[in-house]
């Protein structure tokens, strides 16, 4: 049942003009451990043998696809696959840990905004008869404030290496913006008070020991960002409303935070590239933090589908931009991608029980 | 059917554990041969000893195996992800106690909280090219820890045994295990970081949720925990 409306689903892509591809299910976990960190071995089965070393059951189609892609794919090109992913469930035994996924991945360096709009039109033509509520949001324009701040690089540097786990980054950004008290044993390094208790081992050495050091004085030394900038930030971080209305707010917004004037453009064009599909843009819910958890490799617009009607499911449908996936794996000047992913099974389901 | 009360096979938990019941009038032994793990109860009627690994109680428990078993918190919580639904804890027993906590190298003076950790982890892929690598056996529990305190860019690494060595041998940068006095960490020249307690454990009694009781085994179950009380 599942299998057939996966397959109806990917023949759909199909007649948007996507070719089939078929990734293997075994992954070489070196890869994926290298973009998602070891939080991944908590999502996805790892196995091992002799000859490879670990391997992962495929817990998401899109960086095999852009590994074939990068491999020797013409641009610009539409992808599409149906099959199972894999994710471990220590949680809850409730969740399914085996479950297919429907996908259309567009590679397009051209038309950015057309990109966005028409992986968002196609599952939404997909998933349009089942009346669920659609929400996005854009890591891109947070990315930009980010690295618009009035501040070090290396500040900068943390809070983008942290923009996906949303209470640390917040922890940082309180800190460099002056609103949390230096722990007492920081204090004693600034001070250089702070004595090491034994001699050093391992690989770490004394020369890293003392270039953080020096970066932590550094960075006491350095004024906390403004008050203006944090408020600015504070506000980004907490629009919601729906898309044209975000769209006039992060404007207003950009006259505190300059650096985000073009990330909000890109909204924008991305708003009418929409509407310009027939999407009815007034509908759209737009959250600045949406993405923010679990969608590592996404960096800029950012999309789900959920059934109102069933707060239990997880997303029926997702997927967004990830240009820096595909320059990770496939180096600078990669192409840019954007997709989605559609669970059938969920859809079969709602079907089911209208 | 008898009820089946799960301890610990060998060494000091098994002794201390014996200790225990003996004080509340329950007499534990080993029957047999020194290596034969074969064991009666006397004391209370009813109630059979199954010897077994520590590291093995909690999954027994799980399974409904055993009725009852002796093994440590730590244990059962990176064994049992769901360990509330499976195991209900019925007496702490007061001794067994370790704290699974994370250590450093005790010469990085830049180094004592997480936040420290995850800085100092950014730091050192960016030198080195690969993640800094945290030997443990807690792999599960270690994850959930740092995933929550917003470490990111380390790497486990398995170790069952001799883990504080693991440092100076260069084959891990820190250290997650369970101290209880910490002489070993100092003597392998390593530091707890302030806010690095995982779990504080102790070896403890529990009950399983899943195993099936007739009416005399619930009998058995009432005048033992009476007893032990």
């Amino acid at each position: 049942m599942s299998r057939a409306r996966a397959l109806a689903l990917r023949d759909g892509f199909v007649s948007a003009g996507a070719t089939v591809v078929e990734p293997p299910i075994l992954l070489d976990a070196d890869v994926l451990l290298d973009l998602y960190g070891e939080d991944i071995r908590g999502r996805a089965y790892i196995t091992t043998d002799a000859l490879r070393g670990e391997q992962m059951l495929r817990p998401d189609f899109t960086v095999p696809v852009v590994q074939m892609h990068v491999a020797g794919g013409q641009e610009p090109a539409r992808y599409t696959y149906a099959g199972e992913v894999f994710r471990r469930q220590d949680d809850d035994p409730e969740r399914a840990n085996e479950y297919l996924q429907v996908g259309f991945e567009v590679f397009e360096r051209d038309d950015v905004a057309g990109a966005d709009a028409e992986v968002f039109y196609q599952v939404s033509q997909a998933v349009g008869h089942l009346n669920l509520r659609a929400a996005m949001g854009d890591i891109g324009v947070l990315m930009a404030a980010v690295s618009g701040l009035r501040t070090s690089e290396r500040r900068k540097a943390a809070l983008r290496r942290h923009i996906w786990r949303p209470r640390r980054f917040r922890a940082l950004l309180d800190r460099f913006g002056g609103r949390t008290l230096v722990p007492q044993s920081r204090a004693a390094v600034l001070a250089g008070t702070a004595r090491a208790s034994g001699p050093l081992t391992g690989v770490r050495s004394q020369a890293e020991i003392d270039a953080r050091v020096a970066a932590l004085r550094a960075d006491a030394e350095e004024g906390p960002i403004s008050g203006a900038e944090m408020e600015g930030f504070d506000a980004l971080l907490a629009v919601r409303e729906t898309l044209p209305f975000a769209v006039r707010q992060l404007r207003d917004l950009s006259v505190d935070l300059p650096a985000i004037a073009a990330a909000v453009r890109r909204i924008d064009a991305r708003a009418e590239a929409l509407s310009a599909k027939g999407i009815d843009v007034e509908a759209l819910e737009f959250e600045a933090s949406f993405g923010r958890t679990s969608m590592e490799y996404y960096d800029g617009f950012v999309f789900g589908f959920y059934a109102a009607r069933r707060p239990d499911l997880p997303p029926v449908a997702s997927g967004g931009r990830y240009d820096a996936l595909t320059e990770r794996l496939g180096g600078a000047g990669a192409c840019p991608a954007v997709g989605a992913v559609i669970r059938p099974g969920l859809v079969a389901e709602l079907e089911a029980s209208p | 059917m008898t009820l089946k009360l799960g301890v610990p096979s060998k060494g000091r938990l098994m002794e201390k554990t014996f200790e225990w019941f003996a004080k509340r009038g329950v007499t534990l032994s080993r029957t047999g041969s020194d290596r034969e793990y074969a064991g009666a109860v006397a004391g209370v009627e009813g109630v059979s000893l199954v010897l077994l690994s520590a590291g093995e109680i909690p999954r027994e428990l799980a399974a409904g195996r055993i009725h009852l078993g002796v093994t440590g918190t730590d244990l059962v919580h990176e064994k049992l992800p769901l360990w509330e639904q499976q195991v209900e804890p019925v007496e702490e027993m007061g001794f067994g106690h370790a704290d699974l906590i994370i250590a450093v190298p005790a010469a990085w003076v830049d180094v004592d909280l997480t936040d420290d950790l995850d800085a100092a982890a950014a730091a050192f892929r960016e030198t080195h090219g690969f993640r800094l690598r945290i030997a443990t056996k807690y792999h599960r529990l270690v994850r959930e820890f740092l995933r929550d305190a917003g470490v990111a860019d380390y790497a486990l690494v398995d170790s069952q045994g001799a883990t504080e060595g693991t440092v100076a041998n260069e084959t891990a940068e820190a250290i997650a295990d369970i101290t209880s006095s910490g002489e070993t960490l100092r003597a392998n020249h390593l530091k707890i970081l302030s806010d690095g307690l995982i779990l504080a454990s102790q070896a403890t009694l529990w009950r399983s949720r899943t195993a099936p009781l007739d009416e005399a085994d619930r009998a058995a179950l009432r005048a033992l925990l009476a007893q032990l009380g």
